[in-house]
Protein backbone atom coordinates (compact mmCIF):
# COMPACT_ATOMS: atom_id res chain seq x y z
CA UNK A 1 0.00 0.00 0.00
CA UNK A 2 0.83 3.60 -0.44
CA UNK A 3 2.12 5.54 2.25
CA UNK A 4 0.05 9.05 1.91
CA UNK A 5 1.31 12.11 2.57
CA UNK A 6 1.20 15.70 1.50
CA UNK A 7 4.30 17.88 0.70
CA UNK A 8 3.48 21.97 -0.05
CA UNK A 9 6.40 23.57 -2.36
CA UNK A 10 6.60 26.42 -0.79
CA UNK A 11 8.35 28.10 -3.82
CA UNK A 12 5.29 28.01 -6.10
CA UNK A 13 2.48 28.53 -3.62
CA UNK A 14 1.34 32.13 -4.61
CA UNK A 15 -1.01 32.02 -1.13
CA UNK A 16 -4.79 31.60 -3.03
CA UNK A 17 -6.35 30.10 -0.29
CA UNK A 18 -8.11 28.22 -3.36
CA UNK A 19 -7.22 24.67 -1.04
CA UNK A 20 -9.05 25.91 2.13
CA UNK A 21 -11.78 26.85 0.06
CA UNK A 22 -11.65 23.57 -1.81
CA UNK A 23 -11.79 21.93 1.50
CA UNK A 24 -14.27 23.16 3.16
CA UNK A 25 -16.91 23.01 -0.16
CA UNK A 26 -15.90 19.44 -0.72
CA UNK A 27 -16.45 18.27 2.77
CA UNK A 28 -18.78 20.90 4.01
CA UNK A 29 -16.87 22.08 7.03
CA UNK A 30 -18.52 23.81 9.29
CA UNK A 31 -18.37 26.98 10.41
CA UNK A 32 -15.67 28.04 12.15
CA UNK A 33 -13.63 25.43 11.32
CA UNK A 34 -10.87 24.82 8.86
CA UNK A 35 -9.21 22.00 8.01
CA UNK A 36 -6.67 23.04 5.96
CA UNK A 37 -5.35 26.87 6.38
CA UNK A 38 -2.41 28.54 3.92
CA UNK A 39 0.14 30.42 6.74
CA UNK A 40 2.69 33.23 4.94
CA UNK A 41 5.71 33.63 6.68
CA UNK A 42 7.60 37.10 6.92
CA UNK A 43 4.97 38.81 5.12
CA UNK A 44 6.27 41.38 3.08
CA UNK A 45 9.80 41.15 3.66
CA UNK A 46 12.31 39.10 1.05
CA UNK A 47 12.35 35.47 1.48
CA UNK A 48 8.54 35.66 1.93
CA UNK A 49 6.86 32.34 1.36
CA UNK A 50 3.44 30.46 2.05
CA UNK A 51 2.74 26.75 3.13
CA UNK A 52 -0.37 25.21 2.74
CA UNK A 53 -0.83 23.53 5.86
CA UNK A 54 -3.25 20.57 7.32
CA UNK A 55 -2.81 17.37 9.49
CA UNK A 56 0.19 16.13 8.23
CA UNK A 57 -1.19 11.85 8.84
CA UNK A 58 1.96 11.66 10.93
CA UNK A 59 4.26 8.59 11.04
CA UNK A 60 3.86 7.62 15.25
CA UNK A 61 1.14 10.36 15.30
CA UNK A 62 1.05 12.61 18.22
CA UNK A 63 -2.59 13.08 18.30
CA UNK A 64 -3.07 9.39 18.43
CA UNK A 65 -0.69 8.77 21.17
CA UNK A 66 -2.08 11.12 23.66
CA UNK A 67 -5.84 10.81 23.19
CA UNK A 68 -7.27 9.55 26.49
CA UNK A 69 -9.90 7.10 24.46
CA UNK A 70 -7.88 6.27 21.71
CA UNK A 71 -9.98 7.54 18.83
CA UNK A 72 -7.28 7.76 16.21
CA UNK A 73 -6.73 4.52 14.03
CA UNK A 74 -3.92 4.59 11.03
CA UNK A 75 -5.31 3.07 7.85
CA UNK A 76 -3.49 1.00 5.62
CA UNK A 77 -2.84 4.07 3.58
CA UNK A 78 -1.32 5.54 6.45
CA UNK A 79 -3.68 8.32 6.68
CA UNK A 80 -4.48 9.14 10.23
CA UNK A 81 -8.13 9.20 11.30
CA UNK A 82 -10.44 9.14 14.03
CA UNK A 83 -13.96 8.30 15.09
CA UNK A 84 -16.17 11.35 16.25
CA UNK A 85 -18.48 8.55 18.58
CA UNK A 86 -15.49 8.04 20.35
CA UNK A 87 -14.29 11.14 20.80
CA UNK A 88 -14.83 12.98 24.00
CA UNK A 89 -13.32 16.47 22.97
CA UNK A 90 -10.96 16.72 25.45
CA UNK A 91 -8.80 19.13 23.34
CA UNK A 92 -5.51 16.87 24.35
CA UNK A 93 -4.48 15.70 20.47
CA UNK A 94 -4.84 19.65 19.89
CA UNK A 95 -2.16 20.11 22.49
CA UNK A 96 0.50 17.62 21.26
CA UNK A 97 -0.43 18.35 17.35
CA UNK A 98 2.93 19.68 15.70
CA UNK A 99 0.46 21.42 13.15
CA UNK A 100 -2.96 22.72 15.37
CA UNK A 101 -4.64 20.29 12.45
CA UNK A 102 -7.39 19.24 15.89
CA UNK A 103 -10.33 21.75 15.58
CA UNK A 104 -13.49 21.64 17.64
CA UNK A 105 -16.98 23.14 17.03
CA UNK A 106 -17.82 25.30 19.91
CA UNK A 107 -20.88 23.63 20.92
CA UNK A 108 -21.22 24.47 24.98
CA UNK A 109 -20.93 27.15 27.53
CA UNK A 110 -17.74 29.68 27.13
CA UNK A 111 -16.95 27.58 24.26
CA UNK A 112 -16.19 24.44 25.42
CA UNK A 113 -15.27 21.77 23.31
CA UNK A 114 -17.17 19.34 20.80
CA UNK A 115 -16.31 16.82 18.97
CA UNK A 116 -12.90 17.34 17.25
CA UNK A 117 -12.77 17.58 13.64
CA UNK A 118 -10.11 17.61 11.07
CA UNK A 119 -8.36 16.75 7.73
CA UNK A 120 -9.12 13.11 7.06
CA UNK A 121 -7.10 13.10 3.82
CA UNK A 122 -10.61 13.24 2.05
CA UNK A 123 -10.69 9.53 3.20
CA UNK A 124 -13.94 9.84 5.42
CA UNK A 125 -14.10 7.98 8.40
CA UNK A 126 -14.54 4.44 10.12
CA UNK A 127 -18.17 4.33 8.49
CA UNK A 128 -19.21 2.57 5.43
CA UNK A 129 -17.14 4.08 2.87
CA UNK A 130 -19.40 6.58 1.00
CA UNK A 131 -22.00 6.68 3.57
CA UNK A 132 -24.32 9.36 4.19
CA UNK A 133 -23.56 8.66 8.20
CA UNK A 134 -19.57 9.34 6.48
CA UNK A 135 -19.90 12.24 4.63
CA UNK A 136 -21.98 14.09 7.73
CA UNK A 137 -19.39 13.53 10.47
CA UNK A 138 -16.23 13.74 8.28
CA UNK A 139 -16.95 14.93 5.02
CA UNK A 140 -16.49 13.43 1.39
CA UNK A 141 -13.98 9.73 1.03
CA UNK A 142 -12.81 10.38 -1.93
CA UNK A 143 -9.65 7.95 -1.52
CA UNK A 144 -12.61 5.01 -1.58
CA UNK A 145 -13.16 6.41 -4.94
CA UNK A 146 -9.72 6.34 -5.92
CA UNK A 147 -9.51 10.10 -6.31
CA UNK A 148 -6.50 12.26 -4.20
CA UNK A 149 -7.83 15.01 -1.22
CA UNK A 150 -9.34 17.54 -3.21
CA UNK A 151 -6.95 20.45 -1.75
CA UNK A 152 -4.03 19.18 -4.21
CA UNK A 153 -6.25 18.51 -7.13
CA UNK A 154 -7.22 22.00 -7.10
CA UNK A 155 -3.66 23.54 -6.23
CA UNK A 156 -3.85 25.76 -9.82
CA UNK A 157 0.67 26.19 -9.59
CA UNK A 158 0.65 22.27 -8.07
CA UNK A 159 2.30 23.60 -5.20
CA UNK A 160 0.51 21.39 -3.00
CA UNK A 161 1.30 17.45 -3.43
CA UNK A 162 -0.86 14.52 -2.35
CA UNK A 163 0.05 11.01 -3.18
CA UNK A 164 2.52 8.42 -2.31
CA UNK A 165 5.17 9.85 -0.05
CA UNK A 166 8.45 8.42 -2.52
CA UNK A 167 6.51 9.41 -5.47
CA UNK A 168 5.71 13.23 -4.28
CA UNK A 169 9.24 13.31 -2.85
CA UNK A 170 10.95 12.07 -6.31
CA UNK A 171 8.21 15.33 -8.11
CA UNK A 172 9.74 17.64 -5.70
CA UNK A 173 13.69 16.29 -6.31
CA UNK A 174 13.23 17.19 -9.53
CA UNK A 175 11.68 20.35 -9.87
CA UNK A 176 14.19 21.75 -7.26
CA UNK A 177 16.82 20.18 -9.22
CA UNK A 178 15.91 22.14 -12.29
CA UNK A 179 14.99 25.42 -10.92
CA UNK A 180 17.73 24.96 -8.63
CA UNK A 181 16.12 25.81 -5.62
CA UNK A 182 13.70 25.05 -2.56
CA UNK A 183 12.84 25.92 0.69
CA UNK A 184 12.53 22.45 1.39
CA UNK A 185 9.86 20.16 2.59
CA UNK A 186 7.78 21.86 4.99
CA UNK A 187 6.68 19.70 8.18
CA UNK A 188 8.02 16.65 6.93
CA UNK A 189 10.88 16.39 9.26
CA UNK A 190 8.49 16.88 12.04
CA UNK A 191 5.95 14.49 10.81
CA UNK A 192 7.83 11.76 9.48
CA UNK A 193 10.96 12.09 10.71
CA UNK A 194 12.43 12.72 7.41
CA UNK A 195 13.67 15.38 4.72
CA UNK A 196 13.60 15.13 1.16
CA UNK A 197 17.65 15.57 -0.08
CA UNK A 198 17.86 17.93 -2.44
CA UNK B 1 18.59 79.00 -46.54
CA UNK B 2 18.87 81.32 -43.35
CA UNK B 3 15.99 78.91 -41.89
CA UNK B 4 17.48 75.87 -42.49
CA UNK B 5 20.47 76.80 -41.51
CA UNK B 6 19.14 77.56 -38.32
CA UNK B 7 17.35 74.38 -38.19
CA UNK B 8 21.00 72.84 -38.97
CA UNK B 9 22.44 74.55 -36.18
CA UNK B 10 19.53 74.15 -33.86
CA UNK B 11 20.31 70.32 -34.56
CA UNK B 12 23.70 69.83 -33.95
CA UNK B 13 22.68 71.80 -30.33
CA UNK B 14 20.06 68.81 -29.33
CA UNK B 15 22.79 66.43 -30.68
CA UNK B 16 25.55 67.67 -28.39
CA UNK B 17 22.87 67.58 -25.87
CA UNK B 18 21.71 64.55 -25.97
CA UNK B 19 25.23 63.28 -25.92
CA UNK B 20 25.93 65.18 -22.65
CA UNK B 21 22.89 63.68 -21.25
CA UNK B 22 23.90 59.92 -22.37
CA UNK B 23 26.99 60.46 -21.06
CA UNK B 24 25.38 61.44 -17.30
CA UNK B 25 23.32 58.91 -17.48
CA UNK B 26 25.98 56.08 -17.89
CA UNK B 27 28.18 57.97 -15.15
CA UNK B 28 25.20 57.63 -12.89
CA UNK B 29 24.02 54.11 -14.10
CA UNK B 30 26.95 52.33 -14.69
CA UNK B 31 27.93 51.05 -10.87
CA UNK B 32 24.07 49.80 -10.85
CA UNK B 33 24.71 47.92 -13.52
CA UNK B 34 27.73 46.47 -13.13
CA UNK B 35 25.83 45.09 -9.55
CA UNK B 36 22.86 43.47 -10.66
CA UNK B 37 23.45 39.73 -11.00
CA UNK B 38 23.47 37.77 -14.51
CA UNK B 39 20.36 35.77 -12.91
CA UNK B 40 17.88 36.39 -10.32
CA UNK B 41 18.07 33.56 -7.43
CA UNK B 42 14.50 33.73 -5.87
CA UNK B 43 15.63 31.70 -3.07
CA UNK B 44 18.40 33.62 -1.62
CA UNK B 45 16.84 35.18 1.03
CA UNK B 46 13.88 32.57 1.18
CA UNK B 47 12.95 31.66 4.94
CA UNK B 48 14.02 27.79 5.52
CA UNK B 49 12.10 25.26 7.68
CA UNK B 50 15.24 23.97 9.21
CA UNK B 51 17.14 27.25 10.22
CA UNK B 52 13.93 28.39 11.72
CA UNK B 53 13.11 25.38 13.69
CA UNK B 54 16.57 25.63 15.06
CA UNK B 55 16.18 29.70 15.92
CA UNK B 56 13.43 28.41 17.98
CA UNK B 57 13.44 28.33 21.77
CA UNK B 58 12.15 25.76 23.86
CA UNK B 59 8.00 26.73 23.50
CA UNK B 60 8.15 28.44 20.33
CA UNK B 61 6.39 27.67 17.05
CA UNK B 62 7.12 28.56 13.53
CA UNK B 63 4.15 31.48 13.15
CA UNK B 64 3.21 33.71 10.53
CA UNK B 65 0.06 35.33 8.92
CA UNK B 66 -3.17 33.88 8.11
CA UNK B 67 -6.14 35.52 5.84
CA UNK B 68 -8.81 33.49 7.67
CA UNK B 69 -10.29 35.49 11.01
CA UNK B 70 -9.22 32.54 12.83
CA UNK B 71 -5.20 33.92 14.07
CA UNK B 72 -4.44 31.32 16.22
CA UNK B 73 -4.28 29.00 13.05
CA UNK B 74 -1.44 31.18 11.85
CA UNK B 75 0.77 28.86 14.15
CA UNK B 76 2.24 26.66 11.35
CA UNK B 77 4.94 24.40 13.09
CA UNK B 78 4.92 23.69 17.29
CA UNK B 79 7.21 21.23 17.48
CA UNK B 80 6.98 21.31 21.62
CA UNK B 81 4.25 19.20 21.24
CA UNK B 82 6.21 16.23 21.85
CA UNK B 83 7.99 17.27 24.69
CA UNK B 84 4.03 17.30 26.03
CA UNK B 85 3.35 13.85 24.52
CA UNK B 86 6.22 12.60 26.18
CA UNK B 87 5.11 14.28 29.30
CA UNK B 88 1.77 12.97 29.16
CA UNK B 89 2.45 9.28 27.89
CA UNK B 90 5.92 9.22 29.94
CA UNK B 91 6.46 11.05 32.94
CA UNK B 92 3.10 11.93 34.29
CA UNK B 93 2.14 8.10 34.47
CA UNK B 94 5.21 6.90 36.43
CA UNK B 95 4.71 9.76 38.50
CA UNK B 96 1.23 9.57 39.24
CA UNK B 97 1.44 5.59 39.48
CA UNK B 98 4.49 6.03 41.84
CA UNK B 99 3.51 8.24 43.85
CA UNK B 100 -0.53 6.59 44.03
CA UNK B 101 0.69 3.15 44.30
CA UNK B 102 3.35 4.00 46.62
CA UNK B 103 1.15 5.60 48.88
CA UNK B 104 -0.97 3.10 48.97
CA UNK B 105 1.55 0.63 49.72
CA UNK B 106 3.31 2.93 52.71
CA UNK B 107 -0.54 2.69 54.06
CA UNK B 108 -0.83 -0.90 53.94
CA UNK B 109 2.53 -1.00 55.57
CA UNK B 110 1.86 1.29 58.26
CA UNK B 111 -1.10 -0.09 58.98
CA UNK B 112 0.11 -3.31 59.34
CA UNK B 113 2.73 -2.67 61.68
CA UNK B 114 1.21 0.40 63.92
CA UNK B 115 -2.33 -1.03 63.46
CA UNK B 116 -5.32 1.53 64.31
CA UNK B 117 -4.24 4.67 66.61
CA UNK B 118 -6.24 3.70 69.86
CA UNK B 119 -8.05 5.85 72.35
CA UNK B 120 -5.96 5.22 75.48
CA UNK B 121 -8.18 5.33 78.23
CA UNK B 122 -10.92 4.40 76.60
CA UNK B 123 -14.20 6.96 75.46
CA UNK B 124 -14.91 8.86 78.19
CA UNK B 125 -18.47 8.71 76.85
CA UNK B 126 -18.74 12.31 76.44
CA UNK B 127 -17.86 14.64 74.15
CA UNK B 128 -17.13 18.13 72.49
CA UNK B 129 -18.49 19.97 69.03
CA UNK B 130 -15.31 20.19 67.04
CA UNK B 131 -16.36 20.92 63.81
CA UNK B 132 -19.77 22.75 63.06
CA UNK B 133 -22.85 21.78 60.45
CA UNK B 134 -21.44 24.28 58.28
CA UNK B 135 -18.01 23.35 58.53
CA UNK B 136 -18.57 19.59 57.87
CA UNK B 137 -20.87 20.79 55.34
CA UNK B 138 -17.98 22.25 53.33
CA UNK B 139 -15.85 19.69 54.07
CA UNK B 140 -18.20 17.27 52.68
CA UNK B 141 -18.90 18.87 49.55
CA UNK B 142 -15.54 19.42 48.21
CA UNK B 143 -14.35 15.89 49.45
CA UNK B 144 -17.13 14.72 46.94
CA UNK B 145 -15.66 16.93 44.59
CA UNK B 146 -12.42 15.77 45.18
CA UNK B 147 -13.13 12.43 44.95
CA UNK B 148 -15.11 12.30 41.30
CA UNK B 149 -12.36 14.72 39.78
CA UNK B 150 -9.67 12.68 41.09
CA UNK B 151 -11.10 9.37 39.16
CA UNK B 152 -12.44 11.35 36.55
CA UNK B 153 -8.94 12.91 36.22
CA UNK B 154 -7.22 9.87 36.73
CA UNK B 155 -9.22 7.99 33.97
CA UNK B 156 -8.08 10.66 31.55
CA UNK B 157 -4.09 9.71 31.78
CA UNK B 158 -4.93 5.88 32.83
CA UNK B 159 -8.42 5.07 32.00
CA UNK B 160 -7.26 4.05 27.76
CA UNK B 161 -4.89 1.23 29.60
CA UNK B 162 -6.75 0.33 32.97
CA UNK B 163 -10.52 0.42 31.76
CA UNK B 164 -10.52 0.49 28.16
CA UNK B 165 -9.69 -3.10 27.82
CA UNK B 166 -12.57 -4.02 30.09
CA UNK B 167 -15.18 -2.49 28.93
CA UNK B 168 -14.62 -2.09 25.25
CA UNK B 169 -14.72 1.33 23.21
CA UNK B 170 -18.26 2.31 23.07
CA UNK B 171 -18.77 2.13 26.54
CA UNK B 172 -15.64 3.48 27.89
CA UNK B 173 -16.07 6.45 25.44
CA UNK B 174 -19.36 7.17 27.52
CA UNK B 175 -18.29 6.99 30.39
CA UNK B 176 -15.24 9.06 29.46
CA UNK B 177 -17.21 11.88 28.35
CA UNK B 178 -19.63 11.89 31.21
CA UNK B 179 -16.30 11.88 33.74
CA UNK B 180 -15.15 14.97 31.61
CA UNK B 181 -18.59 16.80 31.98
CA UNK B 182 -18.11 16.18 35.82
CA UNK B 183 -14.84 16.79 35.89
CA UNK B 184 -15.74 20.42 34.32
CA UNK B 185 -18.68 21.31 35.97
CA UNK B 186 -17.48 19.52 39.75
CA UNK B 187 -14.34 22.10 39.60
CA UNK B 188 -16.86 24.85 40.50
CA UNK B 189 -18.28 23.64 43.54
CA UNK B 190 -14.90 22.23 44.47
CA UNK B 191 -12.98 25.73 43.60
CA UNK B 192 -15.57 27.52 46.69
CA UNK B 193 -14.88 24.64 49.02
CA UNK B 194 -11.66 25.16 48.73
CA UNK B 195 -11.69 28.72 49.12
CA UNK B 196 -14.16 28.57 52.23
CA UNK B 197 -11.67 26.12 53.88
CA UNK B 198 -9.21 28.90 53.61
CA UNK B 199 -10.94 30.58 55.31
CA UNK B 200 -13.05 29.12 57.83
CA UNK B 201 -9.73 27.49 58.89
CA UNK B 202 -6.57 29.69 58.08
CA UNK B 203 -6.71 30.82 61.77
CA UNK B 204 -5.67 27.20 62.97
CA UNK B 205 -3.49 26.55 60.28
CA UNK B 206 -0.51 29.08 60.95
CA UNK B 207 2.55 26.82 61.64
CA UNK B 208 3.76 27.91 65.68
CA UNK B 209 5.68 26.53 68.35
CA UNK B 210 3.64 23.11 68.98
CA UNK B 211 4.09 22.29 65.61
CA UNK B 212 7.75 21.84 65.94
CA UNK B 213 7.45 19.51 68.71
CA UNK B 214 4.78 17.66 66.95
CA UNK B 215 6.89 16.83 64.27
CA UNK B 216 10.28 16.12 66.48
CA UNK B 217 8.12 13.42 68.00
CA UNK B 218 6.70 12.23 64.73
CA UNK B 219 3.13 12.90 65.53
CA UNK B 220 2.24 10.55 67.78
CA UNK B 221 2.53 8.15 64.73
CA UNK B 222 5.86 7.11 64.85
CA UNK B 223 6.93 6.27 68.77
CA UNK B 224 4.57 6.68 71.35
CA UNK B 225 4.79 9.89 72.49
CA UNK B 226 1.53 12.41 72.90
CA UNK B 227 3.13 15.44 71.21
CA UNK B 228 0.02 18.30 72.33
CA UNK B 229 -1.76 19.97 69.54
CA UNK B 230 -3.83 22.82 69.32
CA UNK B 231 -7.25 22.51 67.34
CA UNK B 232 -5.19 21.64 64.87
CA UNK B 233 -1.73 19.53 65.00
CA UNK B 234 1.28 19.76 62.13
CA UNK B 235 -0.28 17.12 60.33
CA UNK B 236 -3.36 18.50 59.86
CA UNK B 237 -1.90 22.19 59.01
CA UNK B 238 0.30 20.41 56.18
CA UNK B 239 -2.99 18.96 54.62
CA UNK B 240 -4.85 22.08 55.02
CA UNK B 241 -1.71 23.81 53.08
CA UNK B 242 -1.91 21.06 50.34
CA UNK B 243 -5.61 21.31 49.88
CA UNK B 244 -5.44 25.19 49.29
CA UNK B 245 -2.51 25.47 47.52
CA UNK B 246 -2.88 22.39 45.31
CA UNK B 247 -6.40 23.25 44.71
CA UNK B 248 -5.59 26.81 44.30
CA UNK B 249 -3.37 25.26 41.51
CA UNK B 250 -5.28 22.47 40.36
CA UNK B 251 -7.97 24.72 40.06
CA UNK B 252 -5.96 27.75 38.19
CA UNK B 253 -4.51 25.47 35.63
CA UNK B 254 -7.94 23.69 35.28
CA UNK B 255 -9.91 26.42 33.86
CA UNK B 256 -7.05 27.95 31.62
CA UNK B 257 -7.88 24.16 30.16
CA UNK B 258 -10.92 24.72 30.21
CA UNK B 259 -11.43 27.90 28.24
CA UNK B 260 -8.54 27.52 25.65
CA UNK B 261 -7.29 30.64 24.27
CA UNK B 262 -8.75 32.98 27.26
CA UNK B 263 -5.52 34.11 28.54
CA UNK B 264 -3.17 31.07 27.21
CA UNK B 265 -1.88 29.81 23.74
CA UNK B 266 -0.88 26.25 23.29
CA UNK B 267 2.51 26.36 24.91
CA UNK B 268 0.93 27.82 27.81
CA UNK B 269 -1.68 25.22 27.53
CA UNK B 270 0.65 22.33 27.63
CA UNK B 271 2.45 23.90 30.32
CA UNK B 272 -1.31 24.40 32.66
CA UNK B 273 -1.82 20.82 31.75
CA UNK B 274 1.71 19.25 32.96
CA UNK B 275 1.10 21.12 36.36
CA UNK B 276 -2.15 20.40 36.58
CA UNK B 277 -1.55 16.54 36.05
CA UNK B 278 1.53 16.53 38.25
CA UNK B 279 -0.09 18.62 41.43
CA UNK B 280 -3.00 16.48 41.08
CA UNK B 281 -1.61 12.53 41.17
CA UNK B 282 0.16 13.99 43.87
CA UNK B 283 -3.09 16.06 45.87
CA UNK B 284 -4.53 12.50 45.12
CA UNK B 285 -1.44 10.35 47.06
CA UNK B 286 -1.47 13.01 49.70
CA UNK B 287 -5.55 12.54 50.23
CA UNK B 288 -4.98 8.51 50.40
CA UNK B 289 -2.84 9.53 53.65
CA UNK B 290 -5.69 11.89 54.59
CA UNK B 291 -8.34 9.66 54.53
CA UNK B 292 -6.74 6.76 56.12
CA UNK B 293 -5.97 8.70 59.44
CA UNK B 294 -9.68 9.71 59.28
CA UNK B 295 -10.82 6.26 59.18
CA UNK B 296 -9.19 2.71 60.03
CA UNK B 297 -5.98 4.78 60.88
CA UNK B 298 -6.74 6.30 63.81
CA UNK B 299 -10.28 5.38 66.29
CA UNK B 300 -12.29 8.58 66.99
CA UNK B 301 -11.14 10.51 63.90
CA UNK B 302 -13.82 10.36 61.61
CA UNK B 303 -17.07 11.11 64.01
CA UNK B 304 -15.16 14.30 63.96
CA UNK B 305 -16.50 15.02 60.33
CA UNK B 306 -19.05 12.55 61.12
CA UNK B 307 -21.58 13.67 63.76
CA UNK B 308 -19.03 16.76 64.28
CA UNK B 309 -18.64 15.64 68.22
CA UNK B 310 -15.09 14.28 69.54
CA UNK B 311 -15.04 11.89 72.64
CA UNK B 312 -13.06 13.48 74.97
CA UNK B 313 -10.78 11.33 75.54
CA UNK B 314 -10.18 11.44 72.17
CA UNK B 315 -9.32 14.92 72.59
CA UNK B 316 -7.49 14.84 75.52
CA UNK B 317 -5.09 12.46 73.73
CA UNK B 318 -4.82 14.18 70.31
CA UNK B 319 -5.47 17.55 70.60
CA UNK B 320 -4.96 18.49 74.87
CA UNK B 321 -4.12 21.93 74.25
CA UNK B 322 -7.77 22.92 72.10
CA UNK B 323 -9.55 20.87 75.00
CA UNK B 324 -8.29 23.17 77.39
CA UNK B 325 -8.86 26.23 75.66
CA UNK B 326 -12.58 24.74 74.95
CA UNK B 327 -13.49 23.78 78.49
CA UNK B 328 -11.89 26.89 79.79
CA UNK B 329 -14.70 28.73 77.14
CA UNK B 330 -17.54 26.95 78.12
CA UNK B 331 -17.01 27.40 81.94
CA UNK B 332 -16.21 24.47 84.33
CA UNK B 333 -15.17 21.98 81.48
CA UNK B 334 -18.71 20.32 82.06
CA UNK B 335 -19.08 17.30 79.15
CA UNK B 336 -20.40 18.40 76.42
CA UNK B 337 -23.20 15.74 76.25
CA UNK B 338 -24.95 16.79 79.21
CA UNK B 339 -25.74 19.65 77.24
CA UNK B 340 -27.36 17.80 74.41
CA UNK B 341 -31.36 17.10 74.21
CA UNK B 342 -31.55 13.62 75.39
CA UNK B 343 -33.08 12.05 72.00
Amino acid sequence: MARMKFLCDADRCIECNACVTACKNENEVPWGINRRRVVTLNDGKPGERSISMACMHCTDAPCAAVCPVDCFYTTADAVVLHSKDLCIGCGYCFYACPFGAPQYPKVGNFGSRGKMDKCTYCAGGPEADGSKAEYEKYGANRLAEGKLPLCAEMCSTKSLLAGDGEIIAQIYKERVAKRGYGSGAWGWQTAYRESIAT
Amino acid sequence: MAMRLHQTRFAMIRCAMLAVAVALFALVAAPALAQQPSSVNPSASAVKEQQLLQALGSGGALSGRVSIPDRKAGTLIQPNGREWRAFHEGTLRWVGGIAILGMLALLVVFYLIRGMVRIEKGRAGTSIVRFSGFERAVHWMTATCFVILALSGLNVTFGKSLLLPLIGPDAFSTFSEAAKYAHNFLSFPFAIGVVMMFLMWLAWAIPDGTDVQWVREGGGLVGDKHPPAKRFNAGQKAIYWVVVLGGAAAAVTGYLLMFPFYATDVAGMQTAQSIHGIVAVLFIAIMLAHIYIGTIGMEGAFESMGTGEVDVNWARQHHPLWLDEQQARTGAGGPRAAMQPAE
